[in-house]
């Protein structure tokens, strides 16, 4: 029973379920710019490890150079689509 | 809704082509009946997983669409050939430039590349199939339905309208009333599933099954492509899946996230849609220099020249697309900083690009160079594609660009990068490649004549738009009074078009010809090559390689024929084949009528055939499909009648 019971994916399930409930606090109360952001950031940041290791097997795999490879190339990409529409749409548009 | 809204009616071309597509649903019916062909077309490709029929069926369906998109050009260039012309009304002009531009780069060149690929690269590094065959069928069957909902709009409902990049406010609900964008946005949004799932099916492929004793460094050009474009594909096409759904909920749903009020952003569209927009121009560019690759040291009779610095150029080249994409609308609005960092980003891009262009041309020297048709294309290539790398740099100084903005200019410029780029690069590799799927070659001389005609008429029909736009014609208008002088250049342009028209004709009456009076081919080798596609016989039999080939050198074949040595050993095993199967065919069926529904808000015929997908992926999860094993007895019995006796 112990093999078809997949433990770390209910625990992930669950805890994904979870970490979007808080996240709709920030909807659901009245709080401040900063400490709404914070939950989120955070809530996101847990979300993103549980579904890089309880779903995506991140852990299990060998070959560390690739996996690396592409952990790096997709935080490449990330930061700038990110960083690089604010700066366009936002920081860079005001500036003289 | 009345009928009179939801066909487009009022347009004589439009119930023409309502007519031909009924006539022409009716004779492919009634012939397949009638030829008792319904069970030979769902058992050898509707269902079929293997990686050559669907590459196959990924180019027939891209050389369709590219007559669907080239008869669009031939009537833009009809409506702008002399001033003051009523051939086309403002609206149905709009569509038309709107469908040209998406089908001719989504559902073209995305799905010619994606069928070379497909046919080649498990060929290349000595593979069965791809990693997975089942995943492979359901991209191509969501490319395919994506195609035909796009297809579907300009009958039934109205043709997109905005633009090929539909930007906000223009493709809100509020300026572009008809359901023409929500076309664009769901089917564009099948479609690029598939093409995601290609991505990740490649790259897996490519890096876990090539054949023993080929490391990176030893793949061939094509390859190594194709390996970096799965990368950007599946970096940059997740961007687009969320414009998309952006797009979507703001258009049926009432969001506001392109809104120009209530904190909603109309440029943000513009700008996620540049970021995967650029990158997507080198995830079609990046496969045709591979392809240039193969080519170009094939018929030079000479190992590619600067492997590692070719390798190194696409890794810079891959990494820079994803830092430039402001440079498609550096007239919103800036600051200049802004603009002066992707300017230089931009400038940078051309730094690897002229690596490559280097190495061709060292390819070449000293080379025994043999003029066949697809090296004809590789070297028209070089001097067209510079003149568009050229008019890119000058694009990419900001301050010009307020000049260039929006011009026939610009227009000149990506259609003298995408055409040598792409479009030649696919049509060579087509015919490199052609004798290796059907087993003859294509007629050179009709092939060649087809080069001249398409080559010259390329040239006839932009170069003038580099001048028109120089002048002063915008992109995208209509028409224009005679006193703006914009007539004879557009003239010129209409009868390059004509030209390129006879060339692709040309092209297709040539499959006709070969299929029937060429000369069957032999030896699996035609053009002497030096990957290992060509040490298997043509036709490929299902397996690929009856055994699986030890590599220990780039261009490992062309020394096995140099030293004439072999490069299997040991026995015949039995081979481990997956099954044909259905359920990808359902479920682009499936994906197909929810498109259709959410386009029209049908929610809920939308929510069943939704619920039908997922019913299919649920089916999946719990299905047991091993696969079959071919005995071998039956491959020996194969190998001899493919090869002869002396294999």
């Amino acid at each position: 029973m112990k093999q078809l019971f997949p433990v770390p994916h209910v625990i992930g399930f669950v805890s994904s379920l979870l970490l979007s409930l808080i996240a709709l606090v920030v909807v659901k109360f009245d709080l401040t710019f900063a400490s709404g952001m914070t939950i989120l950031g955070v809530t996101a940041l847990v979300q993103a490890g549980l579904q890089l290791f309880l779903f995506m097997h991140v852990g299990e795999n060998e070959d560390k150079r690739s996996l690396m490879t592409n952990i790096a190339y997709a935080l490449f990409v990330g930061l700038v689509t990110i960083f690089g529409t604010l700066f366009a749409m936002l920081w860079g548009y005001n500036m003289i | 809704m009345k009928w009179d809204e939801f066909f487009v009616t009022g347009e004589p071309m439009i119930y023409a082509a309502m007519v031909s597509i009924v006539l022409v649903s009716v004779a492919i019916v009634g012939s397949l009946t009638y030829f008792k062909k319904w069970g030979y077309l769902w058992r050898n490709w509707l269902t079929t997983v293997d990686h050559k029929k669907i590459g196959v069926m990924y180019i027939i369906a891209a050389l369709l669409m590219l007559f669907r998109g080239g008869v669009d050009a031939l009537l833009m260039r009809a409506q702008t050939a002399v001033p003051e012309n009523g051939l086309l009304d403002g609206q149905h002009y709009n569509e038309i430039f709107t469908t040209h531009g998406i089908i001719m780069i989504l559902f073209m060149a995305m799905p010619f590349i994606i069928g070379l690929m497909n046919v080649v690269i498990p060929l290349q590094i000595g593979a069965r199939d791809v990693a997975f065959p089942r995943l492979n069928a359901v991209s191509f069957w969501l490319f395919f339905f994506g195609a035909m909902l796009l297809n579907l709009s300009f009958v039934i409902g109205g043709s997109p309208d905005a633009g090929w990049s539909a930007y906000f406010p223009l493709a809100s609900t509020e300026f572009s009333p008809t359901v023409g964008n929500n076309y664009y946005s769901l089917s564009l949004q099948i479609a690029g599933i598939g093409t995601l799932m290609t991505g990740i099916n490649f790259l897996v492929t490519i890096l876990k099954m090539r054949a023993p004793g080929m490391t990176l460094m030893k793949m061939p050009m094509f390859t190594w492509s194709i390996l970096i474009t799965s990368v950007i594909i599946i970096f940059a096409f997740p961007v687009l899946t969320v414009a998309l759904a952006l797009m979507m909920l703001d258009r049926q749903f009432g969001t506001q996230f392109f809104a120009m009020q209530n904190g909603g952003m109309d440029m943000l569209w513009a700008n996620l849609f540049w970021v995967w927009g650029h990158p997507e121009v080198y995830i079609v560019i990046l496969p045709a220099f591979g392809i240039y690759s193969e080519i170009i040291s094939t018929f030079a009779r000479k190992n590619l020249y600067g492997y590692k610095s070719m390798v190194v150029s696409m890794v810079a080249i891959s990494l820079l697309s994803f830092l430039v994409w402001v440079h498609h609308f550096y007239t919103m609005g800036h600051g200049v900083m802004v603009n002066s960092v992707f300017s230089i980003t931009t400038m940078a891009i051309a730094v690897p690009t002229g690596v490559k262009i280097f190495n061709w041309l060292f390819t070449l020297r000293k080379g025994k160079i043999s003029f066949t048709s697809p090296m004809l294309y590789a070297l028209a290539f070089i001097p067209i594609f510079t003149i568009g790398g050229v008019t890119g740099v000058m694009l990419a100084m900001a301050s010009a660009d307020y000049q260039y903005h929006n011009t026939m200019f610009l227009v000149a410029h990506f259609h003298y990068v995408l055409i040598p780029g792409t479009v030649f690069a696919v049509i060579a590799g087509y015919h490199y490649w052609f004798p290796k799927v059907f087993g003859f070659r294509l007629n050179e001389k009709l092939a060649k004549w087809a080069f001249w005609f398409i080559a010259i008429s390329f040239n006839v029909t932009f170069f003038p738009l580099f001048i028109l736009g120089l002048n002063g014609m915008t992109r995208r208008m209509y028409t224009y009074s005679a006193s703006t002088g914009y007539g004879p250049l557009n003239m010129l342009s209409m009868v390059g078009a004509v030209g390129l028209t006879i060339g692709f004709l040309l092209l297709v009456y040539n499959i006709y010809w070969s299929t029937r009076y060429a000369k069957r081919d032999t030896t699996g080798d035609p053009w002497d090559g030096r990957s290992l596609e060509w040490s298997t016989p043509s036709p490929v039999p299902e397996y690929n390689f009856a055994k699986t080939p030890v590599v220990t050198k780039l261009d490992a074949f062309w020394f096995s024929k140099k030293e004439n040595t072999s490069l299997t050993e040991g026995e015949y095993e039995p081979i481990h084949m997956p099954n044909n199967n259905g359920q990808p065919f359902i479920m682009g069926v499936a994906f197909f009528f929810f498109g259709f529904f959410m386009v029209f808000s049908w929610w809920i015929p939308a929510i069943i055939a939704g619920l039908v997908v997922l019913g299919a992926m649920a089916y999946r999860t719990f299905e047991k499909d091993h696969g079959h094993h071919i005995p071998v007895d039956e491959i020996e019995r194969t190998e001899k009648a493919l090869r002869g006796e002396q294999s």
